[in-house]
């Protein structure tokens, strides 16, 4: 079982938010959006919840009470309290489980805070919140923009618990991401690119699949195939690359980030 | 050598909460030095103090062997969190207000993709060109000492590591660098890192260092469903990557005993700690300690 988005695009205007974009997102999974300012990370997530009819393609969700969305750091409102942030998405989505909300707001460190406005929260605290809000009534598919944007690593630790578990219990999860680490551990993953989908599948696919090799030089590359990595750049060689490498490049076993790199490279060079 | 900043315990209270508690630090000329911590362990009171914006409690701070002062800041360059650019002035006026404040004449480098937004109202920039103009309005005067908060946030991979070439460019000219940041990925372009916890410094060294031996233990589970749901309820924290799990501090045994005794058929392995597990471990026993240790 699955839901996702099939050749979407969206237009603004003359610009092009997304541009045939496929995204499936199999129950049981995590999957991450990832992709700079601007990537159409946002746009694609409320495509898929129904917040924006697409201009061309087909969506495939669930019923709305099926769906738990959190839009990112607006998604809860920073004039009520904890207790009431959770009092109205409880109603919105008629989630009754009395237990489960306490489990929740126990598992995401807010059951000592029902009285805080949640306008002084930190903002991991206000991210737990909105995730706490989106998954109450135990959806089929959970969206989560950027939850972990700005929060400690700490907090991010805690909310991907959150997450996973939702996961482990069979909701499907979309959520976006700027950091890669955190797209390495998800189930699969998008890269996103000035709304087109440069990469998409599993991490270690798409790392494997990734065309040319990547080597390691302590000098610097005259190149713009090059980018700064630890003490020295990651230098990319093509496939059928006829330049030589540097006397002192070394092999290096790419991971997802130097995947996501050359993915750019070769859109900016095409 | 003069370090180029030197802090020597300095603390900052705010009433009874001790923002910064004893801190002590140094950045040479051509050092990269990471600052790391969970929101509120004092990562913004410590860059303020050094900017000359809060003074310490206690302790001192010195930067380039003086008091902080006006003549001295100068000699700083600081790129905050949220850029300091003017929106409604164009990039090349946003250069010729910078270059004022410092008695230089700062330009856009031609053939660069700024230079084709030169008459671009910030505003208008998407976030990557504005975090670059950001840094070539706070860095175009060359200064002797780098503060960047959080310097890359919302900025794609490629651009990332584009900005991170120009810090790399401007510690080996012999500038020093006090930068932080969220991205753990980050932390392996620092020469040094210095992690606060609670305000004080939990510990600092290279990434190799501070993961030292910690390790993970990792489970393949062809059911990862059910060992999630095993660890989760004896409390041992799983947390998933891909389709294995990772269980970070934990005896290999004890996770094998409660696999074992759920009935979940996995093979167990012990891996090296990441630089994220290490911290979050780092950070948690830390603020445990902290939380023992108050009155």
């Amino acid at each position: 079982m699955s839901w996702g988005v099939r050749a979407v695009t969206v237009r603004f205007g003359a610009r092009v938010a997304l541009d045939g974009v496929t995204l499936s997102a199999p129950t049981g999974t995590v999957t991450a959006v990832v992709g700079g300012d601007g990537a159409g990370k946002s746009t694609l997530l409320r495509v898929l919840v129904g917040g924006r009819r697409p201009d061309t393609g087909t969506v495939h969700r669930p019923d709305r009470r099926q769906i738990g969305y959190f839009p990112g750091a607006a998604g809860v409102y920073p004039d009520l309290s904890v207790a009431e942030n959770v009092d109205f998405a409880a109603q919105a989505y008629r989630a009754r489980d009395r237990q489960r909300r306490a489990r929740l707001l126990a598992a995401a460190g807010l059951a000592g805070v029902p009285d805080r406005l949640a306008g002084q929260l930190s903002g991991g605290m206000r991210q737990k919140l909105g995730l706490v809000m989106a998954m109450l009534h135990e959806p089929q598919l959970l969206v989560l923009d950027e939850p972990s944007t700005g929060v400690d690593p700490v907090s991010r630790a805690e909310l991907t618990w959150l997450v996973n578990r939702a996961a482990a219990a069979g909701t499907a999860v979309v959520m976006s991401t700027a950091y890669l680490d955190e797209a390495e551990r998800a189930s699969q993953v998008l890269v996103l690119d000035r709304g087109r989908v440069l990469r998409s599948g599993e991490p270690e696919a798409v790392v494997n699949d990734l065309p040319g090799r990547v080597v390691h030089t302590r000098q610097r590359p005259e190149t713009e195939l090059a980018w700064r990595r630890g003490d020295g750049w990651q230098l990319w060689l093509p496939p059928g690359a006829t330049a030589p490498a540097p006397a002192d490049a070394t092999p290096v076993r790419p991971d997802l980030e130097d995947a996501v790199i050359v993915a750019a490279l070769e859109r900016s060079a095409s | 050598m003069t370090a180029l900043l030197a802090a020597d315990a300095v603390t900052r209270r705010f009433g009874d909460f001790t923002a910064n508690d004893r801190i002590s630090l140094r950045v040479e000329p051509g050092e990269v030095v990471g600052l790391l911590g969970a929101n509120g362990a004092g990562k913004s009171t410590f860059m303020r103090i050094v900017l000359g914006l809060l003074a310490p409690t206690a302790g001192r701070i010195e930067l380039f062997g003086q008091a902080p002062s006006r003549s001295v800041r100068r000699r700083i360059g600081y790129v905050p969190q949220g850029l300091g650019l003017y929106d409604d002035l164009t990039v090349a006026e946003n250069l010729q207000f910078a270059g004022r404040a410092y008695g230089r004449a700062l330009t856009v480098p031609a053939g660069s993709e700024l230079a084709a937004e030169r008459a671009s109202l910030v505003r208008d920039l998407p976030l990557g060109l504005r975090r670059r103009l950001a840094f070539l309005a706070a860095l175009g005067h060359d200064p002797a000492l780098l503060v960047l908060d959080e310097p890359t946030s919302g900025v794609d991979p490629l651009g990332r590591s584009r900005l991170w070439d120009t810090i790399r460019d401007s510690a080996e000219r012999g500038a020093g660098v006090l930068v932080s940041t969220h991205y753990m990925e980050e932390a392996q372009h620092c020469d040094r890192l210095v992690v606060l916890v609670a305000g004080r410094i939990a510990v600092t060294g290279t990434l190799a260092e501070i993961i030292g031996e910690r390790t993970a233990v990792q489970v393949t589970a062809p059911d990862w469903p059910a060992a999630f749901v095993a660890l989760d309820a004896a409390g041992l924290v799983p947390s998933l990557h891909g389709r294995r799990l990772r269980v970070i501090g934990a005896d290999p045994a004890a996770v094998g005993s409660v696999l074992t005794r759920a009935g979940v058929n996995a093979r167990i392995s012990s891996v090296p700690a990441n630089f994220e597990e290490a911290f979050v471990a780092l950070a948690t026993d830390g603020a445990a300690a902290a939380t023992a240790a108050a009155p």
